[in-house]
């Protein structure tokens, strides 16, 4: 597994290229395009850091916008508040020195203080099994949405503007990658197998001397932490962010990317990540050709039916996901009961 | 000598059942003991006392002389008990090898954050464990099947998977929940040399929970009898054979002198 730090490598150096070449001209001209780009990082970051709770510790969570919250906000505040602090040290507002550290350092501690409430969150709740669990983080991203929504300092329901837009290609992607390695890396391993035992039988992981407690923490702790970055990087890309954004159905869209990438596949729940993010603005440009009939651009220009078909189709053909193992479906069909 | 695995007078009672009451046992190091009774005696109980899935209502559950109450399923199994179960519960989505590298889990210096670095301490040790699996793996002549998934093995070897992989968390006391179930004679057969090979080759303990008498009588030098939770017998499988409580809770009371 070496190799895989050698393509991180690679892939971290790639994308610096392409983020010091192009990122000026593709954030001017193509304006558009760079903001779908950023947002498929951005969900690939919450879709592969999701799969580690959902697809391979088998746990069911409903609460990653919730973490992602944390992190948007913790981020933004800590920029608004501390920013001028580190371009001072740094040489100025504007130095790319400067503006690059302000973000590692608020996306650090948005990470730090999600992969907290993460662990706040699990050591309770994850005595709990599947639909329970899901109800719990369910309610736990609504209560830090409804937090938000009443608390001035974050802005309330009038939102809060971040100062500095720094996302950029390379610290999302880049992000991106470290992401998809951590999990790989945790996975494909003696240790990690203790993840997938957990999935695969609570009660024979136990006998087996593996702590599954701990290891269902572990695995909310790192999904909340990148859930955090993720927040942090749409906070800075946006430099706006509302309540509303983290709402339960950016739950739900993160979820539909784990089932439909199938759970516990990476590279599948990354596929799905990108299709999901580029689906909608597909279908919009479709819906504004010409051709197309007025009454069809509506329907079209509403992602959510068109998701809920897609899964829909998808679950009938295809239950295990587009890259998943198919004796999944059938375990967690018949998965033994303690 | 203190025993090895100690159960006095041990309780518990699910509501207003009393699934098994005041049971004594005791196991020495090196020991085959056999545990029977018809269904639903209270024999998974037991198991379920020893490793820790229940608590006793009362009585003390002691390994190496020091108590167990209040420690989860894992830290019993750190400490030196492994079990297997009576319907197979192998880990499915992983291979024969990763079912036995899993169980290895208990004893690695490395953590997550070693994992993530892939530092020489990690390599060296997966190396390591691979090296261990591989070589029981190989004893029970698994090894060639290291990368099938572990559920489309025969049901024999999934049997005997189960059993690498309690051995794999190099444990002292080794309980077999059943493991003769569902085997024809001859499987029989094999499973009781092969269990008195495990307590030789690894000097280990074996507590076995058998419904086959065959079996049982064929390879442990002491028995225990548990029927409605209660121990009925405690010796030698000849003594045990004869015994008329024995007799009578596995084939019932005989009939009296004029009914039939």
């Amino acid at each position: 597994m070496n190799r895989a730090r050698v393509i991180l490598g690679i892939f971290l150096v790639a994308v610096l290229a392409v983020s010091l070449t192009s990122e000026t001209y593709l954030a001017g001209k193509l304006a558009y395009y760079y903001d779908v780009l950023i947002t498929i990082g951005i969900n690939v970051i919450l879709a592969v850091s999701l799969n580690l709770v959902n697809g391979y510790t088998g746990q069911f969570s409903l609460g990653h916008a919730g973490f992602m919250a944390v992190g948007a906000y913790a981020a933004g505040s800590w920029s608004n508040h501390l920013d001028p602090l580190i371009e001072g040290v740094l040489g100025g507002a504007g130095n790319p020195l400067a503006t690059n550290a302000a973000l590692v350092v608020s996306m650090l501690f948005g990470g730090l203080l999600a992969a907290l409430a993460g662990l706040l969150v699990g050591i309770p709740s994850l005595r709990l099994r599947e639909d329970y669990l899901a109800i719990v983080t369910l309610g736990f991203g609504e209560i830090i949405r409804t937090a938000i929504l009443n608390t001035d300092f974050l802005g309330a329901a009038r939102g809060l503007s971040v100062s500095g837009n720094y996302t950029n290609l390379f610290w999302t992607y880049g992000l991106a990658g470290i992401c998809v390695y951590t999990v790989l890396a945790l996975v494909n391993s003696t240790y990690g197998r203790g993840f997938l035992t957990v999935r695969d039988d609570e009660v024979a992981a136990e006998a087996m001397g593996i702590n599954t407690t701990r290891y269902k923490v572990q695995a909310f702790v790192v999904a909340s932490f990148f859930a955090g970055i993720a927040g942090a990087l749409y906070g800075h890309f946006k430099a706006f962010l509302t309540p509303e954004g983290f709402n339960f159905f950016r739950s739900v869209d993160v979820v539909v990317m784990v089932i439909l990438g199938g759970m516990g596949s990476t590279l599948g729940v990354i596929l799905a990540a990108f299709l999901l993010t580029v689906l909608p603005e597909g279908l919009r440009a479709l819906a504004h050709t010409t051709f197309m009939p007025p009454h069809l651009q509506g329907l079209l220009e509403n992602r959510l039916i068109v998701y809920s078909l897609l899964l829909i189709v998808l679950m009938l053909t295809r239950p295990q996901g587009l890259f998943g193992d198919p004796s999944a479906v059938k375990r967690r069909l018949t998965r033994p009961k303690p | 000598m203190t025993p090895l695995l100690e159960l006095r007078r041990c309780t518990i009672r699910f509501g207003g059942l009393t699934a098994v009451a005041n049971f004594d046992m005791a196991i020495g190091p090196g020991e085959l003991v056999g545990l029977i009774g018809p269904n639903g005696a209270g024999k998974t109980t037991v198991f379920n006392l020893v490793t820790g899935v229940y608590q006793p209502t009362a009585g003390d559950v002691l390994f190496q002389g020091k108590p167990l109450r209040g420690l989860k399923p894992f830290a019993i199994t750190a400490r030196g008990i492994a079990r297997t179960f009576q319907n197979i519960r192998l880990f499915p989505s992983l291979t024969v090898f990763d079912n036995v590298r899993a169980a290895f889990n208990l004893h690695l210096t490395h953590g997550p954050t070693h994992a993530w670095l892939r530092g020489p301490k990690f390599r060296a040790e997966e190396a390591e464990i691979e090296a261990k699996a591989i070589d029981l793996l190989k004893i029970f002549n698994l090894d060639v099947h290291r990368e099938v998934m572990c559920k489309s093995l025969p049901y024999g070897d999934q049997r005997r998977l189960e059993i690498v992989r309690a051995l794999a968390t190099g444990p002292k006391l080794l309980l077999l929940d059943e493991p003769a179930a569902g085997m024809n004679p001859t499987e029989k057969g094999g499973l009781m040399h092969l269990i008195e090979f495990i307590r030789e080759r690894f000097d280990i303990s074996i507590l076995l929970v058998e419904h086959d008498m065959r079996v049982v009588m064929g390879i442990c030098r002491r028995i225990y009898v548990l029927d409605h939770g209660v121990s009925i017998a405690e010796g030698a499988p000849g003594e045990i054979r004869r015994n008329p409580k024995v007799i009578e809770a596995y084939l019932g009371e005989e009939p009296g002198g004029g009914k039939d």
